[in-house]
């Protein structure tokens, strides 16, 4: 955490999981899919279930991390024509009702303008974002306007990271470090990573800010395994095939939250 | 020039271009590879079996010839740089035979790559039969069908083909499925990037394999004229086979560089794949460059006649050339690469690929503006075999019907 600034939104979440000793939940949902007000009634569905942290994805055309399932996502919302305001317009509504971070590739942010995006993310009361294809090395454009506009900055570790790299990664990320549990693209996945214990044990040895573990987890259980060690359990594709595989709007959200309940009741330990 | 040119740095940037933006998963991987890469040119047992492939099997050095009855024509004196007579028929091979080459030194038994037309797929399945490393190309559903005889000689070759269904399904789908593949299968496999495009250190090894080109062409020019060419052209998809051409010449102050973009139907008409003439600067695949991008940064579909030029990117070193102003690039509609294309056949027996011809219209635009005491060497990076068909079906000389549009039948 960073001596200089207050707590952010994630800092305070994680000291509230911390102190109810169990991890954050963290859910993950595409803006504009399957249209811009039914992602946020698909936030607050999760939220209601048990989310603590809302990622909203940024639709992007070149998805290199992601798996299938959110890539369908994401062309059915770029299809409909989802803009960046749009996209803002689903994190005030989450921000509502959780801290609520942006997961976007690069080239929007960039294209955007990294300070004016910055600036309205926070406008927007967005409290960072998740970069998978931008790493520290290339991020320092994007570390200084988080800093000016008090946004956290969640880098991503993987198990080939080098230790070097966990230090440093750590070192530049703030809210929490995101580590991928698997080397592969998003997807809910039939077992946990053998991977993760020892790329989580790898940042403890670097780090004290708080750790997420993502791509894979799609159930309760799964979520019980992954919270015994992280401080958070990052879920996406799982809650995002709740909405491609649901018959109509309804179902979809109730899908949807009865998942996250039952992730939910997994973090808690 | 006094300075000699030395790019990129240390971590792979050429001024504000190139870079890696990518997921922290390939990272180590991609230093693992630079690493590798360093050490292997370095070592005289791997360049010298490197050098003894080129000569013995993909056919290098290629010749410098004078295309005098071309020249005539042109108005000025065109040397074409043969690397249409290379094995499979393009610049191609020697990019994947290095890299295919430095996998078998890192113990990696497959390979991936992506392909267009199918030009970089075919180049990699015959390095992987070569060099007896199991090949997998990704290619856009979409190509797959407009190039179905480029995916059965992949498969004669014993790669397997997988149609990308994703996104556009084309070339920037295929690299984006290389990419999700090569994030899991990293510890086994390695990705035969067909440009000298991506993440640090591909546009730097891809220049490294291909820069031959240009110093071969230079050692020949001297011979040839005792002298150095007026201009260097050569066509700019990704940016290969003007990278290699171009380093051989980018000390030499006097020797303009032209790179030469796909217009497509004219870039003013937005249906082109100009990616310097026409595009903005941004992140795709690993690297800033400039790209074809919307207001929001959202990659756009690239148009062109040459399946090989039609990309949305390009090169990062291209992007620092053109805003340093040591090369220019200008672009050439379907229609001009197209009769330059004519012009070759009929003055020379040549049939070029229809990338190389782009290099040829820009030629003749040169020769016009320079007038007859010029000399323009250019990179005839391709043959036309594979594009008979569509050249055949643009001139109209098929029988039966013709489709010269969609949904348009003479």
């Amino acid at each position: 955490m960073s001596v200089t600034s207050s707590p952010s939104r994630i800092d305070e979440l994680f000291e509230r999981t911390r102190a109810e000793s169990r991890a954050a939940l963290v859910g993950y949902l595409p803006a504009g899919f399957p249209t811009k007000e039914q992602s946020i009634a698909a936030i607050e569905a999760m939220v209601a279930g048990g989310v603590d942290l809302v990622e909203v994805g940024l639709p992007y055309s070149d998805p290199v991390m992601d798996g299938p399932v959110i890539q369908a996502a994401a062309d059915t919302a770029l299809a409909q024509g989802t803009r960046i305001a749009d996209v803002l317009d689903v994190v005030r509504a989450s921000a509502a009702v959780a801290p609520t971070v942006v997961m976007t590739y690069w080239n929007p942010v960039e294209r955007y303008g990294v300070d004016r995006f910055a600036s309205a993310l926070a406008e927007a009361g967005g409290s960072g974002l998740i970069t998978p294809d931008l790493i520290p090395d290339e991020g320092a454009e994007w570390i200084a306007a988080a800093e000016a506009h008090g946004l956290d900055r969640i880098f991503l570790v993987a198990p080939s990271s080098t230790d070097e790299r966990i230090a440093m990664t750590a070192e530049a990320a703030s809210g929490f470090v995101y580590a991928t549990a698997v080397m592969g693209v998003t997807g809910a996945r039939e077992q946990t990573s053998s991977l993760a214990p020892e790329l989580v044990a790898r940042l403890r040895r670097t780090t004290d800010k708080p750790v997420g573990v993502g791509l894979g987890v799609s159930n309760g259980t799964q979520a019980k395994e992954v919270a015994a060690f992280a401080d958070a359990v990052i879920v996406g594709s799982a809650l995002v095939r709740c909405l491609l595989d649901a018959p109509d709007p309804q179902a979809g959200l109730a899908a949807i939250r009865d998942l996250a309940e039952d992730l939910r009741s997994g973090v808690e330990r | 020039m006094t300075d000699t040119y030395a790019q990129p740095d240390a971590t792979g940037h050429f001024g504000r271009f190139g870079g890696r933006f990518m997921p922290e998963a390939l990272v180590a991987p991609l230093e693992e590879l630079d690493r590798a890469w360093t050490e292997a040119k370095a070592d005289p047992a791997f360049t010298a079996e490197l050098d003894r492939m080129m000569r013995e099997y993909a056919n290098v050095p290629s010749p410098l010839y004078d295309a005098t009855r071309f020249s005539e024509a042109a108005g000025a004196r065109i040397l074409l740089k043969r690397e249409d007579l290379n094995h499979t028929g393009a610049h191609k091979i020697r990019n994947v035979i290095g890299q295919a080459l430095l996998a078998k030194r890192i113990g990696k038994p497959r390979a991936i790559a992506e392909t267009g037309a199918g030009q970089h797929g075919v180049a990699s399945a015959t390095a992987c039969a070569y060099l007896d490393l199991e090949c997998t190309v990704y290619m856009g559903e979409v190509d797959t069908e407009r190039q179905a005889l480029n995916v059965a000689r992949m498969k004669m070759l014993g790669a397997e083909v997988v149609p990308v269904t994703s996104g556009s399904r084309t070339l920037k789908d295929a690299i984006n499925e290389a990419l999700r593949d090569w994030v899991a299968s990293v510890d086994h496999t390695t990705y035969l990037f067909g440009t000298a495009a991506g993440p640090h250190p591909f546009p730097t090894m891809v220049r490294d394999l291909t820069r031959a080109i240009g110093d071969e062409a230079r050692a020949q020019c001297l011979e040839l004229i005792g002298g150095l060419p007026d201009v260097a052209v050569a066509c700019v998809g990704g940016g290969s086979n003007a990278i290699g051409l171009f380093t051989g010449f980018v000390d030499d102050g006097d020797v303009r560089l032209v790179g030469v973009e796909a217009g497509g139907d004219g870039v003013e008409t937005g249906r082109h794949a100009a990616t310097i003439s026409g595009g903005a600067v941004g992140v795709l695949h690993g690297a800033r460059s400039f790209l074809l991008q919307d207001d929001e940064g959202q990659t756009m579909e690239s148009h062109s006649i040459s399946a090989g030029l039609d990309y949305p990117g390009v090169g990062p070193e291209h992007s620092y050339l053109a805003e340093i102003g040591r090369a220019s690039y200008r672009p050439a509609t379907d229609a001009q690469a197209m009769a330059a294309f004519d012009l070759l056949c009929k003055t020379e027996g040549i049939i070029p690929a229809i990338e190389s011809a782009h290099a040829l219209a820009g030629a003749l635009e040169l020769a016009n503006e320079l007038g007859p005491d010029a000399t323009i060497l250019v990179n005839l990076s391709g043959r036309g075999d594979k594009d008979v068909h569509t050249a055949a079906e643009y001139f109209g000389l098929l029988d039966g019907p013709v489709v010269l549009e969609e949904g348009v039948e003479e």
